[in-house]
């Protein structure tokens, strides 16, 4: 009964919505009834269109995310090894990461023009410093004795940071992906929304601007369910690989 | 200060300003084309033009007016509801799996149907700003209210205080460190809210003067406006940080 009372606001909404909209009190300009958008969500799922919007929108943000993950990952070791690099490096990478990355939109459409790359270019600007942050504090927290085994086994400073130091922060980093995966997502479909012509943001504007609301609210729910289904895959997949990394007792 | 962190600083200065000579000499030799790719002498200088030209402040107010307004709402909206959520079990109830649901919707996904029903309005960029910026203050809110000490609640009731007033007096206070990380969150949100409905609608503002001017290939100007938005950015976050320390400044002796 208790999980039940969870679903009481929105089904009420949902018939509201439809009598409503069938009475005709609700504008049908902007407010088509649900059974509309289910009718034109799985329409749109049926030609393939909503698919391919769907790929190009993934295409970009993973892309983005693995270009992010590779440039935080990389920067947030070298920094968090060596205070020094960071006293010196640290003012200068926060002066850049306040700037927010949809202004970056215009200047990726200079330099590449509409598609794919423009959008990776600010998804992955946009992706990398939550991983960059992760990936330094989760250096600084590594067990100091593991370091302190590496120096007494001589490794050289680059074995240490593959052997000692990456496996130790896998565990954190995954954490890292995972918010730099929905930030990514996100910018994706603004960056498509904004301009981009491809991609299910693009496809929700123009379903709005061609007077198809009953489209536009079933990209919309679309968009939802991607996103959750998304972060469903990035927690298992945590939960199921990455653990183990957890298990040898590394905080 | 030792002699270390003078070095530090010092090397973080050179390291500065390493990094724009280098980008005022990729510029001069035209490795990339200066049509994408201004000197940051030229950016300077754009900021001079548009400084003189009365494009700058006024599109600035704008933008920061918009953003300020939007993360004013859900902040508020955010804590009540992050509250009401945490101290309620039928509110919890009723209200969860909804929230659980819209959460992850992208804060732009509504920019179409909000469009639809206000137009090419402020009312609409304030509308998209607040839902965007309402998520992490509610979580915030929800977490902070959540974790109120059971012994704190357990005196508060054996102290017959009313439950508005333990709300206000205990319960407010020990949640608020989570509601200020929230907060600062929101803000960061709200600025990138405020740039994606000004250039989808053609609003005064930073954002869309950076999308005219990359229309227009004016990219000095571009360059330009970036980097105020970045200082934009960079000066909310530390207004909320001097705010947080203050408000927040007896939580240094509880601890």
């Amino acid at each position: 009964m208790g999980r039940l009372r969870g679903f009481v606001i929105p089904v009420v909404l949902v018939l509201l919505w439809e009598i409503g909209a069938r009475v005709g009190t609700l504008p049908h300009d902007t407010m088509s009834q649900p059974s509309d958008i289910v009718v034109a969500g799985w329409n749109a799922l049926l030609d393939g269109e909503l698919l391919l919007a769907t790929w190009q929108t993934f295409e970009s943000a993973l892309l983005g995310l693995a270009i992010g993950s590779g440039i935080g990952i990389g920067i947030g070791i070298l920094i968090g090894l060596s205070p020094t690099l960071e006293g010196i490096v640290g003012p200068t990478l926060d002066t850049i990461r306040p700037v927010p990355s949809v202004a970056l939109i215009p200047l990726a459409l200079l330099i590449y023009g509409f598609g794919v790359r423009m959008e990776v270019l600010v998804v992955s600007f946009a992706a990398t410093w939550p991983i960059l942050i992760v990936t330094v504090s989760a250096v600084r927290g590594v067990e100091p004795r593991l370091i302190e085994v590496a120096r007494m086994l001589q490794m050289s400073n680059f074995s240490r940071a593959l052997r000692i130091v990456l496996p130790a922060i896998m565990a954190r980093i995954a954490i890292g992906i995972r918010v730099s995966a929905s930030v990514a997502l996100v910018v994706a479909v603004t960056v498509e929304i904004v301009l981009n012509p491809q991609g299910l943001g693009y496809n929700m504007i123009i379903a709005a601007q061609s007077l198809r609301p009953e489209l536009m609210w079933a990209e919309m729910l679309w968009v939802g369910i991607a996103g959750w289904a998304f972060n469903t895959m990035l927690l298992t997949i945590d939960r199921r690989w990455l653990r183990r990394f957890q298990a040898g007792g590394v905080r | 200060m030792t002699i270390r962190s003078i070095g530090l600083k010092l090397g973080a200065v050179i390291f500065a300003a390493a990094v724009l000579y280098t980008w005022q000499l990729a510029a001069d030799a035209k490795l990339i084309s200066p049509v994408f790719f201004p000197s940051p002498a030229r950016t300077f200088a754009a900021l001079g033009v548009m400084e003189e030209r009365g494009d700058l402040w006024k599109p600035m107010a704008a933008t920061a007016m918009r953003m300020f307004y939007g993360w004013v709402l859900a902040s508020l909206v955010g804590m009540i509801l992050g509250a009401a959520i945490a101290r309620s079990g039928p509110i919890r109830a009723y209200l969860e799996p909804m929230l659980e649901f819209l959460r992850p919707l992208p804060a732009s996904a509504i920019i179409p149907p909000a469009i639809l029903f206000l137009g090419l309005t402020s009312t609409m960029a304030v509308t998209v700003i607040s839902f965007g910026a309402l998520w992490p203050v509610l979580l915030g809110s929800y977490h902070g209210f959540r974790s109120v000490d059971p012994q704190l609640a357990e005196m508060a009731a054996a102290m017959r205080m009313k439950s508005i007033a333990f709300l206000w007096k205990v319960a407010l206070p020990s949640a608020l460190p989570d509601i200020f990380a929230g907060i600062r969150v929101s803000l960061a949100i709200a600025l990138i809210l405020a740039i994606v409905t000004e250039m989808q609608s053609a609003q005064t503002g930073l954002g869309f003067n950076i999308l005219m001017a990359q229309r227009s290939f004016r990219s000095p100007e571009l360059f330009a406006g970036i980097i105020v938005l970045g200082v934009l950015g960079l000066f909310t976050n530390q207004a909320i940080i001097m705010a947080e320390r203050r408000l927040l400044r007896w939580r240094t002796f509880a601890r």
